[in-house]
């Protein structure tokens, strides 16, 4: 049976439309996909991410232990609550989760969140790397998660707090978190808005559910989560970048800390070989000109010859128009077209993100 | 329980006919179609003169999460696709029996209707997949 997060008789409720999604049993929508959409680039929206997995990595080693297993590197973090976007690459350089990780504390306090469907793997994968470093590792399976996003979502949120959590989370700067009593509020997020993702103990997420949603906040669930992600350029684990393709080839370059040059991560040395490469391939944005959806896995070609795949595309609300992520042989132009259906369909390569903090940034 | 008007043919991939009494029949998806689709974005609707096989994928319609085929109930010529779709793709999701039609067709046989679904079949078919 599938697992279910401490808000699953919430959506019920709600009546929302529930899928299978990375082991668990969670809602796609609550009635309209692209209402939940518009509601978090307008206003506030909210999703359940119990799913997704909190690691808490403590102890003397945890920070050297971080420093070897991501990319990017946890150095950088140097105050308390500051955060990190990383993937965690295996040892030919592809990604094996990807991943935010949070210093929680002066004494090496981390804490990092990965995906729902590789948090088993993660755990493995982390503990069969820890010899040699004294480090404890414990997955907080105790904690729950809303994602609260959008250009009022801070302010609403606040107002259903308890007023001194309320006033550290306002003051907060983007990609910091904030601790109290057990809860762990962040202005993070996966929608391109401003907001919060808050984790708290399981027992208390029905009531900051039911809270947020008499303050207005609206539900939104899975199907709305990936059109705001794809908007504002962010990848998806498994679609975008995986065991077999890496961070160079995936657009998230910008995450991998290349310096110093001595700190020897996982990965490292495969990254390197690629980075000479003349064959390395684009990461790319795509905005459909013809008439269509675009689609992972359809192929992009140029003069009608296949040259890329398309690794997430769909249909974007804000943009009313088709866009899709695709990886490309390198250097291509402005003009392409994509496979729809065995027909080539105009399209023009762009840069993401498409849509950030409720703005169109490529031109139509 | 979604909408099924009783004067309507079925099949079991969820579309409906209806008998225009002038010779043509009329293809749409039915409410429970559209509601499990979610949000409809696109529609590609067959070209005029076109001859489709009974059971032929002959239109698309992608909603946010996938592109599905719709396929002709029964073998004939598409006289006309609903080019309002171009602009209102989700005059399907708010009127699937009537501003949300998807095509027109002649049938070859009229007959075959009668070898279709009729609502409480249907709904028989919606019951057995849920």
């Amino acid at each position: 049976m599938a697992l279910r997060t401490p808000l699953h008789s919430e959506h019920v409720r709600l009546r929302a439309r529930l899928v299978p999604f990375g082991g668990w049993d969670m809602p796609l929508h609550y009635g309209s996909q692209i209402e939940e959409h518009d509601a978090v680039r307008q206003h506030a929206g909210m999703f359940d991410v119990s799913h997704m997995c909190p690691v808490d990595i403590e102890g003397p080693d945890a920070q050297a232990f971080l420093r070897r297993l991501l990319a990017n590197d946890v150095a950088k973090l140097k105050t308390v609550g500051k955060a990190l976007y990383s993937c965690m690459l295996n040892d030919s350089g592809g990604v094996v989760d990807d991943l935010i990780v949070y210093l929680r504390g002066p004494a090496g306090h981390y804490r990092l969140v990965v995906n729902a469907g590789t948090a088993d793997k993660d755990l493995t994968w982390l503990e069969s790397r820890r010899t040699g470093f004294d480090v404890e590792i414990r997955r907080r399976a105790d904690l729950a998660m809303i994602a609260v996003q959008g250009p009022q979502a801070r302010e609403l949120t606040a107002t259903c707090l308890p007023r001194e959590m309320a006033d550290s989370a306002l003051e907060l700067a983007p990609f910091h978190a904030t601790e109290c009593g057990g809860w762990f509020i962040a202005r993070t997020g996966y929608t391109g808005e401003d907001g919060f993702e808050i984790l708290l103990p399981a027992d208390h997420v029905v009531d900051l559910w039911s809270v947020l949603l008499d303050a207005g906040v609206r539900p939104c669930g899975l199907g709305a989560r990936d059109t705001l992600r794809l908007e504002a350029g962010m990848n998806l684990y498994g679609r975008d970048m995986g065991e077999d393709v890496g961070p160079l080839e995936s657009g998230l370059e910008w995450t991998v800390a290349w310096e110093p040059a001595e700190r020897d991560f996982i990965g490292r040395a495969a990254l390197e070989e690629l980075r000479a490469s003349p064959e390395r391939r684009d990461f790319v944005g795509l905005l459909l000109t013809g008439r269509g959806v675009l689609r992972a896995h359809q192929h992009v070609l140029l003069d009608g010859r296949e040259v890329g795949e398309i690794t997430s595309g769909g249909f974007a609300p804000t943009l009313q128009r088709s866009i899709a992520l695709a990886r490309v042989a390198p250097g291509l132009g402005e003009h392409c077209e994509v496979e729809i259906r065995g027909k080539p369909v105009a399209a023009r390569i762009v840069k993401p993100p498409f849509v950030r903090h409720g703005r169109i940034l490529v031109e139509l | 329980m979604s909408n099924l008007p009783a004067d309507l043919k079925y099949t079991k991939t969820h579309e409906w006919v209806r008998d225009n009494g002038d010779g043509t029949v009329t293809v749409g998806i039915t409410d429970h179609a559209q509601e499990a689709l979610g949000d409809i974005v696109f529609v590609e609707v067959p070209e005029n003169g076109r001859a489709v096989a009974a059971e032929e994928a002959c239109a698309v319609v992608e909603s946010v999460k996938a592109a599905s085929d719709i396929y002709s109930p029964i073998a004939g010529e598409i006289v006309e696709g609903n080019a309002a779709l171009a602009d209102s793709p989700d005059a399907i999701n708010t009127s699937p029996y009537a501003d949300g039609w998807i095509f027109r067709l002649t049938p070859n046989d009229m007959g075959a209707l009668a070898g279709l679904l009729d609502a409480a079949a249907y709904e028989q078919v919606v019951a057995d997949e849920s």
